[in-house]
C-alpha cells in the first residue's frame, strides 16, 4: 500500500516538476533562441536585425485561420518572437472559415484568410462589436501542373480547364480536351472541398465556387497531390505555387491562356504584376481593431508588413508591391 | 482410413502453426519497416539543437521544444486525473455498488463511452471545459478532455482486474477483522494493481497520440515559447509532426521523422516505467 501512495506522490511530483521546468525554460529559452536568430541563416537575420530596438513588449498575440496563409504568419511570428521575447505569439490552423468563427467570437486578435471575408462572417463579427481591418499580405498563384513526362500539353485555355473540371464534365481522355492529343485517360488531382484553393479555383475556372466534378483524387495534403501527379504521365492537377516551386524537378507548369490567346506561366513576376490570370489571388490577414490598440498586436502587424517582402519570399509565396504594404501600414497607424 | 485421417490432422496441425507464425511475423515486419524508415529518415536530424529549439520555417533551425513540453504537460495532468477517477469508479462499481438497474445503466454507458470516437470527446471538451468552465483554449482544457477520453478504458480495465481478485482473499481479510476499506486497500488493490497498470499504460499511449480532440479544444500549430502554467496555450507532438509533413520542402519530411522518433521515445519511456512498476508489484503478490 505504501507503494501505491508513493506512486501517486511520484505522479503529482512529476506534474510539479514539469511546472517548474516549464517556467525555467520559459525564461531561458528565448535568449538561446535569440542567439540562433543572430547567428543562424542569413535570410533569418535580416528581419530580426531590423528590429533591434523593441523588446520590452509583453502580452499575447493570438492568430488562427487559413492553412494557406499559415506559413507566412508563422514566419512573421518566428522572427517577431526573436525580436520580442516577451510577447507570446501563437498561430493556429482552423481553416479560413473556422478562423473567422473564432475571430467573430473575439477569441483571436488576427485571422488568416485565403479569401476575403464573407458578408455573413463580417456581420457575425459586427454583431459582437468587433471591427476589423483587412490587410492583404501576399499573392498565391494557383498552379496547374502535369507530370514532367507529359510532352504534349503546351498550354491550356480557361475554357479547356472549365471543360475538364466542370461538374458534369464529359472529358475522359486528353483527346476530349484537344483532338490532337492522345486518347489516354486523364487522372485528375486537386485539393479537398474544404480548401480555400479549391474554392478559388472553382470560382475562377468553373464560374461558381465549390462546383467541381467529383471524380478526382482529392487531398488536403498538397504533398500527396505532388506525388500523385509526378508519378503518372497522364495526370493533371492544381495547388498553391509554393508546392510547385519546391518540386520543380518532378512537375511541369501549364501556361494558362485567359482567352486572349496569350498563355502565361505562373512565376514570381507574372503573379506579382497580375498578368497570370485568373488564378492569382491575394491572401489576407484580418486584424481586430480593438486588438490593434494593444501595443504588442500593433507592433506585430507592423513588423509583419515591414518585413513582408522577405518573409513572404522565404516561404515561396509572391509578395505584393511595396506600395500596397505601405498602404496597409498607413491603415493601422 | 483412420491412418489417412491421422495424416490429415497432422497436416492441419502443422499448417495452423505456420499460419499463426505468419500472422505474428506480419505485425512484427510492419513495425520493423516503420521503425527502419523513420530511423533512416529522421535520425540524422535528431540532435540537441532539434530538441532545444522552437519550430521554424527553416529546416536547419526547426525544433520540437514547445510541442515536447506541450505533450508532457498534457500527460502530466491527464495521467493523475484519469488514474484517480478511473480506479475510484472501478472500485465503487465492483466493491460498493449493489447490482441493480442503476449500476447496469452506468456500466452500459461506460462501455459505450469506450467506443465513442475521439473527436466527439473534443466537442465535449470544447463545450464543457473551454466554454462551460471558461478554462479557455488551454493546456488544462486539453488535458481534462484527454482524461475523459481515456477514462472509460481505464475503468473497464480496472474493473476486470478487481473482478479477477479471488473472493477467498477478501474473505480471509474480513475473517481477520479488517473493514471493507482496509480490505480494498490492503488486499484488493495490491492484487489487482499489475492489471490496472496495464490498462493505464494502454490508455496513456492513446492519449499521447491523439490529435483530433486537441485541435477541437484549440491546440495551436505554431508556438515559440514553453508553456509555464496549465492556463497557457499549447501544441502537442502529433500536431507539430503533421504540420511538418504538409510543408512543401522535402527536408521537413525528414524533420517530421525526427519528431516521430521523439514521440516514440516519450511513449516508450512511459511504457517502460509502467512495465517496471507492474513487474515490481507482480513479484510481491
Amino acid at each position: 500500500m505504501k507503494k501505491l501512495g508513493s506512486l501517486m506522490l511520484a505522479l503529482s511530483l512529476a506534474g510539479s516538476i514539469l511546472a517548474g521546468c516549464g517556467s525555467n525554460s520559459a525564461t531561458s529559452a528565448p535568449s538561446s533562441n535569440g542567439a540562433t536568430g543572430s547567428t543562424g541563416g542569413t535570410e533569418a537575420t535580416t528581419p530580426a536585425a531590423d528590429n533591434k530596438t523593441a523588446s520590452n513588449l509583453s502580452g499575447t498575440v493570438k492568430v488562427d485561420g487559413s492553412s494557406t496563409v499559415f506559413p507566412i504568419t508563422e514566419a512573421a511570428a518566428e522572427e517577431f518572437q526573436i525580436a520580442n521575447p516577451g510577447v507570446q505569439v501563437t498561430v493556429g490552423v482552423s481553416g479560413t472559415g473556422g478562423g473567422f468563427k473564432k475571430f467573430a467570437a473575439g477569441e483571436t486578435d488576427i485571422s488568416n484568410a485565403s479569401r476575403p471575408i464573407k458578408e455573413k462572417e463580417a456581420a457575425a463579427a459586427k454583431e459582437k462589436g468587433i471591427d476589423f481591418v483587412e490587410i492583404p499580405v501576399a499573392y498565391d498563384g494557383i498552379s496547374v501542373v502535369v507530370s514532367k513526362e507529359n510532352s504534349f500539353v503546351d498550354k491550356l485555355t480557361v475554357d479547356e480547364l472549365k471543360k475538364i473540371w466542370e461538374p458534369d464534365s464529359k472529358v475522359k481522355t486528353w483527346k476530349d480536351v484537344r483532338p490532337e492529343w492522345p486518347a489516354e485517360e486523364i487522372k485528375l488531382y486537386g485539393p479537398g472541398t474544404d480548401s480555400g484553393t479549391f474554392e478559388y479555383f472553382t470560382e475562377a475556372i468553373v464560374g461558381e465556387a465549390k462546383k467541381s466534378r467529383p471524380d478526382y483524387t482529392a487531398s488536403e495534403d498538397d504533398n500527396v497531390l505532388v506525388q500523385g501527379i509526378a508519378g503518372d504521365k497522364n495526370s493533371l492537377g492544381y495547388f498553391g505555387y509554393a508546392y510547385f516551386e519546391e518540386n520543380a524537378d518532378k512537375l511541369k507548369l501549364v501556361p494558362i491562356d485567359n482567352g486572349d490567346g496569350n498563355a502565361v506561366t505562373p512565376t514570381f513576376d507574372t503573379i506579382k504584376d497580375g498578368t497570370y490570370k485568373p488564378l492569382a489571388r491575394p491572401i489576407f490577414i484580418y486584424a481586430n481593431k480593438k486588438s490593434l490598440e494593444k501595443p504588442e498586436v500593433k507592433e506585430f502587424v507592423k513588423f509583419y508588413l515591414e518585413n513582408a517582402p522577405e518573409l513572404v519570399k522565404s516561404v515561396f509565396y509572391v509578395p505584393l508591391t511595396d506600395d500596397k504594404y505601405k498602404e496597409s501600414l498607413a491603415k493601422i497607424q | 482410413m483412420s491412418a489417412g485421417n491421422l495424416t490429415r490432422r497432422k497436416i492441419y496441425d502443422r499448417a495452423s502453426r505456420v499460419v499463426f507464425l505468419l500472422a505474428t511475423l506480419l505485425g512484427v515486419a510492419a513495425l520493423g519497416i516503420l521503425l527502419y524508415r523513420i530511423l533512416s529518415d529522421g535520425l540524422g536530424w535528431l540532435d540537441w539543437q532539434f530538441i532545444s529549439s522552437f519550430a521554424s520555417r527553416f529546416p536547419e533551425k526547426a525544433g520540437i521544444l514547445s510541442a515536447l513540453f506541450g505533450s508532457l504537460w498534457i500527460i502530466g495532468i491527464t495521467a493523475p486525473v484519469a488514474f484517480i477517477l478511473g480506479i475510484g469508479t472501478a472500485l465503487y462499481l465492483e466493491e460498493y455498488a449493489k447490482k441493480g438497474w442503476f449500476t447496469n445503466l452506468i456500466q452500459v454507458n461506460i462501455n459505450n463511452l469506450a467506443g465513442v470516437p475521439s473527436i466527439v470527446f473534443g466537442i465535449l471538451g470544447l463545450g464543457l471545459f473551454v466554454e462551460g468552465f471558461l478554462f479557455g483554449r488551454t493546456i488544462l482544457s486539453g488535458a481534462l478532455t484527454m482524461a475523459l477520453l481515456v477514462l472509460p478504458i481505464i475503468v473497464v480495465a480496472s474493473q476486470e482486474a478487481i473482478r479477477s481478485v479471488p473472493q477467498h482473499l477478501r474473505n480471509a481479510s474480513y475473517a481477520l477483522g479488517a473493514s471493507k476499506w482496509q480490505t480494498i486497500r490492503g488486499v484488493v488493490i495490491p492484487a489487482a494493481f499489475p492489471s490496472i497498470l496495464t490498462g493505464f499504460i494502454l490508455a496513456l499511449s492513446r492519449a499521447i497520440g491523439e490529435t483530433a480532440p486537441l485541435i477541437v479544444v484549440g491546440a495551436v500549430t505554431f508556438i515559440a515559447f514553453v508553456p509555464s502554467s496549465p492556463l497557457d496555450q499549447f501544441t502537442v507532438l502529433p500536431i507539430q509532426i503533421y504540420s511538418w509533413t504538409s510543408k512543401p520542402q522535402d527536408e521537413f519530411r525528414a524533420i517530421a521523422a525526427a519528431g516521430i522518433i521523439v514521440l516514440l521515445i516519450v511513449l516508450f519511456t512511459l511504457n517502460a516505467t509502467a512495465v517496471y512498476l507492474r513487474n515490481k508489484y507482480q513479484k510481491r503478490y
